[in-house]
């Protein structure tokens, strides 16, 4: 008997770029254009049906084949629009293949969000029973695991509480354990650690752990936190435009993943969705000479430019940058560490221009996640994992030792030497 | 073993999908239960706001209608022949409205977790059972006070008429959603829609009032549901089998092309939301 538990058969995810301008689709519109003027309307149809029109698509995935034994835990690794998440909505059925299928022998349970479903209104009991149902959890299986799920959260005084009152963290913590004590057959975890505080994040890596070893499942786990993915995943999958670079341990996948296909990108875009109030939709880099490069050199200033489509009227707004240094976070920067105040944007385009210093980094890869909140409401948008690398060059740290340069942060500090004459 | 998926790009509605429905009954259930705990939750007066609106658009149409305007009413009172009327009306365009909506709320749910969608559109209409359920109870009460009894057939088909009325809202919604997901401004065409369609259903009126063109009336199921309702309870007319069974079919017909088109377009909700 075999022993594959997930068997992808080359499975490929195609979207149509539209390039429309605008909102969303009306039917208003489309009517307009219509009765203004029938007969191009008609020929487009017709151009469509037919194959004539050329229409921009973009493969997420292509031509993926892997095939997942039970029992093992996988992480995931990529670069942003390498089709990690595409992959892990397809496996959860979320959304459906273009082409290709997949066999998977059991349940499969999949934690794509943490706290999907919950309500702002209800108490932390009600949420409980409502997340769980949402998961697949039997009413009876939420019943017998209540007290558990409860003293993991840690939110024993606050059950009655509906949610909107609690802290951002212990909304977090309380959605995080109702979600790990999931029993399928298979898991399928997207970037849920990325919140929290470290010392829930090490719980929470813990219990996945836990869930691993003595029960055997089968987990997949997508995380730009590679050492999480190196604590947990004994082997992992290398992504690159939609396609399987590397399938080997993880020890292997992360070395190369780190160090050859490091391919720093100085424009990061993103679809836009006018489904989002806030949507960061272009990340640029931006040297010396504002030019985009994501390769700075340590003596040098450099920019991170974001471009903002602000699709509805908003108020209190936080946006945060939290830069990463092979994992763990080196630091995080706001809009409102200066403004002192939250930001409010009325509908628009705009464009923010961060300046880091110079000698603020030390030399290495880094990468930043961007996310636009209003304050324990509503994430607005993340993006994750802008790569940069900040180069080792007219660098005076090692121009006169040139040893190892340890650490992440290189400011030089203002030396004062002054002579004691001894009388 | 345990189950076996199989995920493959093309999805057409079989029965599989009434079964996986019901599998993730539960579901059903904790959706329904939210909405109804969260909606009582934030209104003040609470769980009398199912009583109070259908209570007082019967009072104010009871004024306008019945008293100023003087509508035929079939020889009942007017207050009982409007809410009779009413409560059938606001239960299935609430659940219309509701099922039409239901993905674009749930989108949060909808692009994160796995689940039949068809669970979305039927937990709303149950929500505006409950509702119905509510406002019923004042019915009854006016049945005492103007002292109708339903007769023995009136109460064989009352159940029959719930089930036409719940089979177009979720028919007629689910064809809505689909269309709502790809062209977000159907939401805001729709109330206006429901408005024009109260007055061409006999909920203030009877249908008598249209005189030899009233066919044209039953060609709107609701039609058919709402003077049956009447005749059930208040005996304004005998029963209308044949009614009964045209609305039933032609509710049924909406209900599967609604629920064979939602599952076609299905799988791409998730992409377009």
């Amino acid at each position: 008997m075999t022993n594959t538990i997930i068997e992808i058969k080359n499975i490929g995810k195609k979207y149509k770029i539209t390039h429309e301008r605008g909102r969303y689709v009306t039917l208003r519109d489309v009517l307009t254009g219509v009765m203004k003027s029938p007969f191009k309307f008609l020929k487009t149809k017709i151009k469509q049906a037919a194959g004539l029109e050329a229409k921009e698509d973009f493969w997420a995935l292509k031509d993926l084949n892997l095939s997942i034994n039970k029992g093992e835990v996988v992480g995931i690794v990529g670069r942003n629009g390498a089709g990690k998440s595409t992959l892990l909505k397809i496996l959860s059925q979320i959304t459906p293949p273009t082409t290709g299928e997949i066999r998977i022998q059991g349940s499969v349970g999949s934690l794509l969000e943490v706290g999907t479903g919950f309500h702002p209104e209800l108490t932390g009991r009600e949420n409980i029973f409502l997340n769980g149902a949402i998961l697949g959890m039997r009413r009876s299986e939420i019943a017998r695991k209540f007290d558990e799920i409860v003293a993991f959260a840690e939110v024993e005084k606050f059950l009655d509480t509906p949610v909107k009152y609690y802290s951002s963290g212990m909304y977090v913590r309380l959605a995080f354990s109702v979600a790990a004590h999931m029993e399928p057959d298979i898991l399928i975890v997207d970037e849920v650690l990325a919140v929290g505080d470290a010392e829930f994040q090490k719980k929470c890596l813990g219990k996945m752990r836990d869930i691993t070893e003595k029960e055997g499942r089968t987990i997949l786990f997508v995380s730009h936190n590679i050492n999480a993915i190196q604590q947990l995943c004994q082997k992992s999958i290398l992504l690159e435009k939609g396609k399987v670079v590397m399938f080997d341990t993880t020890e292997k996948v992360v070395d190369y993943y780190l160090n050859e296909s490091k391919e720093s990108n100085a424009v990061s875009e993103f679809n836009i969705n006018y489904g989002k109030d806030v949507q960061v939709h272009r990340i640029t880099i931006l040297n010396q000479k504002d030019t985009p490069s994501a390769r700075i050199p340590i003596s040098e200033d450099f920019s991170i430019n974001l471009d903002l489509k602000v699709n509805n009227d908003v108020t209190g707004v936080i946006i945060t940058l939290h830069f990463f240094h092979q994992g763990e976070v080196v630091f995080i920067s706001s809009i409102s560490d200066q403004t002192e105040k939250l930001s409010d944007f009325k509908k628009g385009d705009y464009s923010i221009k961060i300046n880091v210093p110079k000698f603020l980094l030390n030399v290495g890869h880094y990468h930043f996640d961007v996310t636009v909140d209003k304050v324990f409401v509503e994430r607005f948008d993340i993006r994750q994992y802008i790569v940069f690398e900040i180069q080792d060059i007219n660098n005076p740290k090692t121009a006169v030792y040139n040893g190892q340069n340890l650490g992440v942060i290189a400011k030089i500090l203002d030396y004062k030497v002054l002579k004691n004459e001894n009388k | 073993m345990s189950k076996l998926t199989i995920i493959k790009p093309k999805k057409v509605f079989s029965l599989d999908d009434l079964r996986e429905v019901w599998q993730y009954k539960e579901l059903l259930y904790f959706f329904t239960w939210r909405d109804l705990k969260v909606r009582y939750k934030q209104t003040s007066i609470g769980i009398m706001w199912a009583v109070f609106q259908p209570f007082v658009t019967m009072v104010i149409f009871s004024i306008f209608f019945g008293v100023l305007l003087k509508v035929p009413s079939n020889g009942v009172p007017y207050p009982i022949f409007v809410y009779t009327g009413l409560i059938f009306w606001q239960f299935f365009s609430a659940a219309l409205t509701e099922t039409s909506n239901v993905l674009i709320t749930n989108q949060a749910i909808v692009t994160k977790v796995y689940f039949p969608r068809l669970i979305l559109p039927f937990s709303s209409v149950m929500t505006k059972f409950v509702d119905f359920a509510i406002s019923a109870v004042i019915l009854v009460g006016m049945m005492f006070y103007y002292g109708y009894m339903p007769s023995l057939p009136g109460i064989l088909v009352f159940p029959l008429l719930l089930i036409i009325t719940f089979m177009a809202s979720v028919g007629g919604g689910l064809i809505l959603a689909a269309i709502n997901v790809k062209y977000r401004d159907v939401r805001y065409i729709l109330p206006f829609f429901i408005q024009i369609l109260l007055f061409v259903t006999p909920v203030i009126y009877p249908a008598s009032i249209a005189e030899k063109y009233s066919w044209v009336l039953a060609l709107n199921p609701m039609t058919g549901v709402i003077q049956n309702a009447r005749a059930a309870l208040l005996g304004t007319t005998p029963i209308n089998w044949l009614l009964v069974f045209i609305s039933f079919t032609v509710c049924a017909i909406i209900l599967a092309i609604g629920i064979v088109n939602f599952k076609k377009s299905e799988r791409y909700f998730a992409d377009t939301i």
